[in-house]
């Protein structure tokens, strides 16, 4: 019996095209996703670059915020950043380990934890906003507070430390963990100096764009900390402060004139989007860092 | 009395049943070499030596093993301290992501040495003993990922011995390596045998041959021979022995 299959000619031409049409798909789908991104930077360049100035950052709102600057949002924004990270962080990264490390990985705990974290991750900012007021602000007495905005941010940032820092550990073969623990390390000496440092570019990265997300958090604030004018800097984490995201809703519907605030509005989104891609450029910046640092480390 | 002594060991994974009875005397500063089909249970057994396999969710052990007269799985047992007397070259090498020096000093410091100056000359002895030394005397600061496989293995020899170890488990150490790299590791072994005992797990008959002094044949999870690696190779007791070494199944 000849099994030479015959071949239908013409055919390669046909896949050929085929490909060429997919690819064509492809490179067209992504070039309108870059170019919303540049439509939108594009705008809000356009329209908040005008109010730019060293007064607009350095400087408080004043007339009734249809004049002055954002200093103290921007202040209060960095706070808030500065407070969820020590808040999540620390807990966030020993979950992480804990998760991937010492809990039996196909035991109901780990699995308990990632189903309450991944759901943790869906529940809408407001409601943490909603909880964070009842708990931290009204139970525990904090006031609207820095304090009681840091908590609120930092348990909304949790899901995602959680996962990045259980995702990097995941990756790092068990063969270094053998390698640490043949040499008469203890398990935590292997986190400690072998698993931890191997896993920190991607930690990092994780880190910072859990920063990113928190900066621009408007719900989790609305009712724990953001102030509507708070011009002052605040002095201690029990007092209020303003925030970007905030600042930039509260300019956009009331105020004593909208119009006038217009460009105000531009600039603070501007300078929100500067931080978070600020922010973004330090995260790829940091992983490389670290990278580097833990294969040459001396 | 053996340096290693394992009596009646019986192992499972789960319901598997990995090792069904082995008893087995190892001699000091011998070298060793298991030798037997995948899946026969060699680097089973040659990884209880310094429990490795406590790594592993639902593995049951029965039976005992000693180690310098000593049940290393009696309760109360320190396995850190025994994994520091019983050093591990794996099958891939697994430098850490530290410099060349680090590496080799990871076990010392782990161990609570800081004696900076024993450290250095600690690796510095490691490194020649391990015949990298002239290879990294002058990038002693460089990535240990930096270099080649052979030369990374020959490292993870040098971090194994840097403790000390009066042991030192092989499972397969030259498999990943090209046949120079080999031939280097295996120089090695045959130095590193005034120093330790080594017990080395490997699927090649030749190696077996040429560095050890005894070699254990395994199948299905039992020790079908032991003897003088002479007696294996040139005149085998038992027929599956005979017909693995010659190449018959396997």
């Amino acid at each position: 019996m000849d099994t030479t299959p015959t071949y239908p000619t013409g055919y390669g031409q046909s896949k050929r095209r085929a490909q060429r049409a997919a690819f064509g798909i492809f490179r067209t789908l992504s070039l309108i996703i870059v170019f919303t991104l540049f439509a939108i930077l594009g705008f809000i360049i356009y329209k908040g670059a005008g109010v730019i100035s060293w007064e607009f950052l350095a400087e408080a709102p004043t007339d009734g915020m249809t004049d002055g600057g954002i200093f103290p949002a921007i202040v209060g924004t960095l706070l808030l950043m500065l407070g969820s990270a020590i808040v999540a962080f620390p807990i966030g990264i020993m979950s992480g380990v804990y998760m991937n490390e010492y809990a039996s990985k196909s035991g109901w705990v780990v699995k308990f934890i990632r189903l309450m974290t991944n759901n943790l991750s869906g529940i809408p900012s407001i409601v943490f906003g909603l909880f964070g007021m009842a708990l931290f602000v009204k139970y525990l007495g904090f006031g609207d507070s820095i304090l009681a905005g840091s908590l609120t941010l930092g348990l909304l940032s949790l899901p995602l430390v959680i996962r990045t820092t259980e995702e990097a550990l995941k990756d790092i073969p068990d063969s270094i963990r053998e390698g640490s623990l043949a040499l008469g390390a203890t398990k935590l000496q292997t986190i400690w100096k072998v698993v931890l440092p191997m896993g920190m570019p991607r930690i990092m990265t994780g880190l910072i764009l859990s920063l990113g997300r928190v900066s621009g958090e408007t719900a989790p604030i609305l009712f724990t900390c953001a102030a509507y004018f708070f011009p002052q800097l605040p002095t201690s984490i029990f007092d209020q402060c303003m925030a970007l995201p905030y600042h930039l809703y509260v300019i956009s519907t009331s105020g004593t004139d909208i119009e006038a605030q217009q460009p105000i509005a531009y600039g603070t989104a501007l300078v929100l989007i500067a931080i978070v891609l600020v922010i973004n450029l330090l995260a790829g910046w940091f992983r490389r860092y670290f990278e580097k640092r833990v294969k040459t480390k001396q | 009395m053996g340096k290693i002594e394992a009596k009646e060991v019986h192992f499972h994974y789960g319901t598997f049943h990995a090792l069904k009875g082995i008893s087995m005397d190892i001699t000091e500063h011998k070298v060793v070499a298991f030798i037997g089909p995948s899946g026969c249970g060699k680097s089973t057994f040659l990884r209880l030596f310094n429990r490795m396999n406590d790594l592993i969710p639902g593995t049951q052990l029965d039976g005992s093993i000693r180690i310098d007269g000593r049940d290393i799985y009696a309760p109360g047992t320190d396995v850190d301290d025994l994994r520091k007397n019983v050093g591990m070259v794996f099958q891939r090498p697994n430098p850490f992501p530290k410099s060349i020096f680090d590496n080799i000093a990871y076990g010392l410091r782990v161990n609570g040495i800081k004696d900076k100056e024993f450290i250095r000359q600690r690796v510095e002895e490691s490194l020649r003993g391990a015949a990298l030394w002239d290879e990294v005397k002058n990038k002693l600061n460089a990535s240990a990922y930096a270099l080649s496989g052979g030369q990374q293995q020959r490292l993870c020899i040098a971090r194994a011995m840097a403790v000390s170890p009066s042991v030192l488990l092989m499972d397969e150490p030259a498999s990943a390596l090209d046949p120079i790299s080999t031939a280097k590791v295996e120089e090695l072994i045959c130095e590193l045998r005034k120093e330790v005992t080594i017990v080395i797990v490997t699927h090649n008959m030749q190696q077996a041959s040429r560095v050890s002094d005894m070699t254990a044949f395994f199948y299905m999870g039992e020790l079908v021979e032991y003897d003088e690696t002479k007696t294996i190779f040139t005149n085998p007791h038992e027929e599956a022995t005979q017909n693995y070494i010659t190449g018959r199944f396997g």
